[in-house]
């Protein structure tokens, strides 16, 4: 098949089994709506177009809380309305899945494609003690894997998972094959609400909590699993990285343009290389500490003013020099704009 | 080829979301040019925010295709706007390919239903058996249907334009064309030909347009 990015997460979303969608339109994200629209009623499920962003995250929340699987997408602005409903679900301990298919910001900011919600997905998207795990696919067929990754993540860590990507993605076409993705063994949901029939306890699904002691204790129990998440859950991708002098780190669509950079600079004769995280939250920081002892200089390359700059620079802990090339306000970076900083780069060598 | 069966001086390529309409319309505009025709192109999408003839503005003058693009194509005002300078393509002599938006855009078209309708036009019903929600000759139909209902004109004829971007074979095509051929049987209308990028190898099936791959590149 030959897909659009938005009608792929549709797809894999009804693969992977979640029947329920529930979201409000938002360029450039609304194809994934439309398709849903035509195809969950033939599969016996429910697109809901909510009335607005906070009622469709809190619409997901319900509905993940009765053990179902369900999902909610936005773009940049309709994402940030979302983040106190995404709070409450991880408050409650609840599996979801979010897609954000960026645009340029802030505020109402463009139609076109950005990454300029990196910080937002990766250190604060909702109130309180939290993290949640952040998928970041640089192909079409990546999202089909990825999506049913993050309903399977969600699951076993009962935490909310977000695939973030952005509009050029989100509307490029690529051929897809959905049979790819991995198996995994999933726990039973026994915290769900979904009736008892009066043969167990019933179950609560709550963010509050009236002792200071026990949310406590429920924070710490969730960054047991957190730790959990970050030894077992990390995902990145290399090119040419071995014999790299100047590594490029950079994710989703960019990092497909970066490649093309990467490839342009070997052609001259330049060792450059490029390190892809597909997880942004846990980030790959081993593998970019193991890098730094190899590599000359890093050179982040993002669709906004440098947001995963600090990560790369903790993850190494400064031990090489980190610079950064990037395009902001819904203009794609160019192979030939990243090439040109790439030798900038190498003329300062030594 | 594809031009010797057009009969109108204005031609509406139409069809489902990412069939490939815009590649069809822009490769349309430079046969034609290329044949010593005074071509337009105008852009009619009101639907796609990206990767749109606008794209291809540069190429396609430099080969005097006169375009036709909304004021706000490519940039972050995402309002459905049809230029003042649409009204043009009744009133000239020009070879006009209008490049409609996928499903729904097709609505455009119905405000100017009355001068297609005076001018005489073909509609291309441009169809790709790789993209869901068309990949059965059924659905194809159900699509032309909604479509010739969106704008209240007629689909004249489909062009078979499967294919699977970069991994496109000839089997792509030829698979493609056997369940166009059974759409277009169901719809009561014929096949144009198969829209073919240059570089697929192997033998087509039919009749063949040839197109140079006119989608934005990225990297």
């Amino acid at each position: 098949m030959l897909m659009k990015g938005n009608e792929v997460i549709g797809e894999a979303a009804i693969r992977a089994g979640c029947r329920y969608f529930f979201g409000y339109p938002i360029t450039p994200q609304t194809e994934l709506a439309e398709y849903l629209a035509k195809k969950m009623p033939k599969v016996g499920g429910l697109c809901l177009q909510a009335e607005s962003e906070v009622a469709a995250i809190n619409m997901v929340l319900g509905c993940n809380a009765s053990g179902e699987r369900a999902f909610t997408s936005s773009s940049s602005p309709g994402v940030s309305l979302k983040s106190e409903g995404i709070s409450y679900i991880i408050g409650s301990d609840l599996p979801c899945v979010i897609v954000n298919v960026q645009r340029g910001g802030p505020g109402l900011g463009g139609i076109q494609p950005a990454q300029s919600d990196y910080l937002q997905a990766t250190k604060a998207l909702g109130h309180g003690d939290q993290h949640f795990i952040v998928l970041a696919p640089a192909y079409v067929q990546e999202i089909a894997t990825l999506m049913g990754e993050a309903f399977d993540l969600a699951d076993i860590y009962r935490t909310p998972v977000m695939l973030l990507a952005d509009g050029a993605l989100g509307q490029m076409m690529e051929p897809v094959d959905f049979e790819a993705k991995k198996q995994r063994t999933l726990p039973e949901k026994t915290w769900a609400a979904c009736g008892h029939g009066n043969k167990r306890e019933h179950n609560v699904v709550n963010s509050l909590y009236i002792s200071p002691e026990v949310l406590e204790q429920t924070v710490l129990a969730r960054f047991e699993r957190y730790k959990l998440i970050e030894e077992k859950e990390v995902m990145y991708d290399g090119y040419m990285t071995e014999d790299a002098d100047i590594c490029i780190v950079s994710y989703g669509i960019t990092a497909r343009i970066a490649k093309t950079a990467v490839k342009a600079a070997r052609e001259k004769g330049i060792k450059a290389g490029l390190f892809r995280p597909i997880t942004l939250w846990p980030y790959p920081k081993k593998q970019l500490s193991a890098l730094a002892d190899k590599v000359k200089k890093f050179l982040v390359v993002e669709m906004n003013m440098g947001q995963m700059v600090d990560d790369v620079k903790v993850a190494t802990d400064c031990r090489r020099p980190v610079e950064f090339f990037g395009r902001t306000g819904g203009i794609i970076p160019t192979p030939d704009e990243i090439l040109a900083k790439i030798e900038e780069m190498n003329g300062g060598a030594d | 080829m594809l031009l010797e069966k057009i009969k109108n001086r204005l031609v509406i390529v139409c069809g489902h979301y990412g069939a490939g309409k815009t590649n069809v319309a822009v490769n349309l505009a430079k046969a034609a040019a290329a044949a010593g025709r005074r071509v337009c192109i105008a852009d009619l999408d009101i639907v796609n925010p990206y990767f749109r003839t606008a794209d291809n503005r540069e190429e396609l003058e430099a080969v005097g295709v006169r375009c036709i693009i909304p004021q706000f194509a490519n940039t972050n005002v995402d309002i459905p706007s049809i230029p003042a300078e649409f009204q043009s393509v009744f009133q000239t002599d020009e070879m006009c390919i209008v490049d409609v938006g996928g499903d729904d855009g097709a609505v455009a078209l119905s405000v100017y239903r009355d001068g297609f309708i005076e001018c005489g036009y073909d509609m291309l019903y441009v169809f790709n058996a790789c993209r869901p929600l068309t990949s059965e000759a059924e659905e194809a139909v159900e699509s032309i249907r909604a479509i010739e209902a969106m704008s209240s004109l007629t689909v004249s004829g489909l062009v078979n334009n499967s294919n699977l971007g970069a991994e496109t074979t000839s089997e792509t095509v030829n698979r493609g064309l056997k369940v166009c051929l059974a759409a277009a049987k169901a719809a009561g209308k014929p096949v144009l030909a198969s829209s073919v990028f240059r570089n697929v190898a192997g033998r087509i099936e039919g009749d063949v347009f040839l197109m140079d791959n006119a989608t934005k590149k990225l990297f």
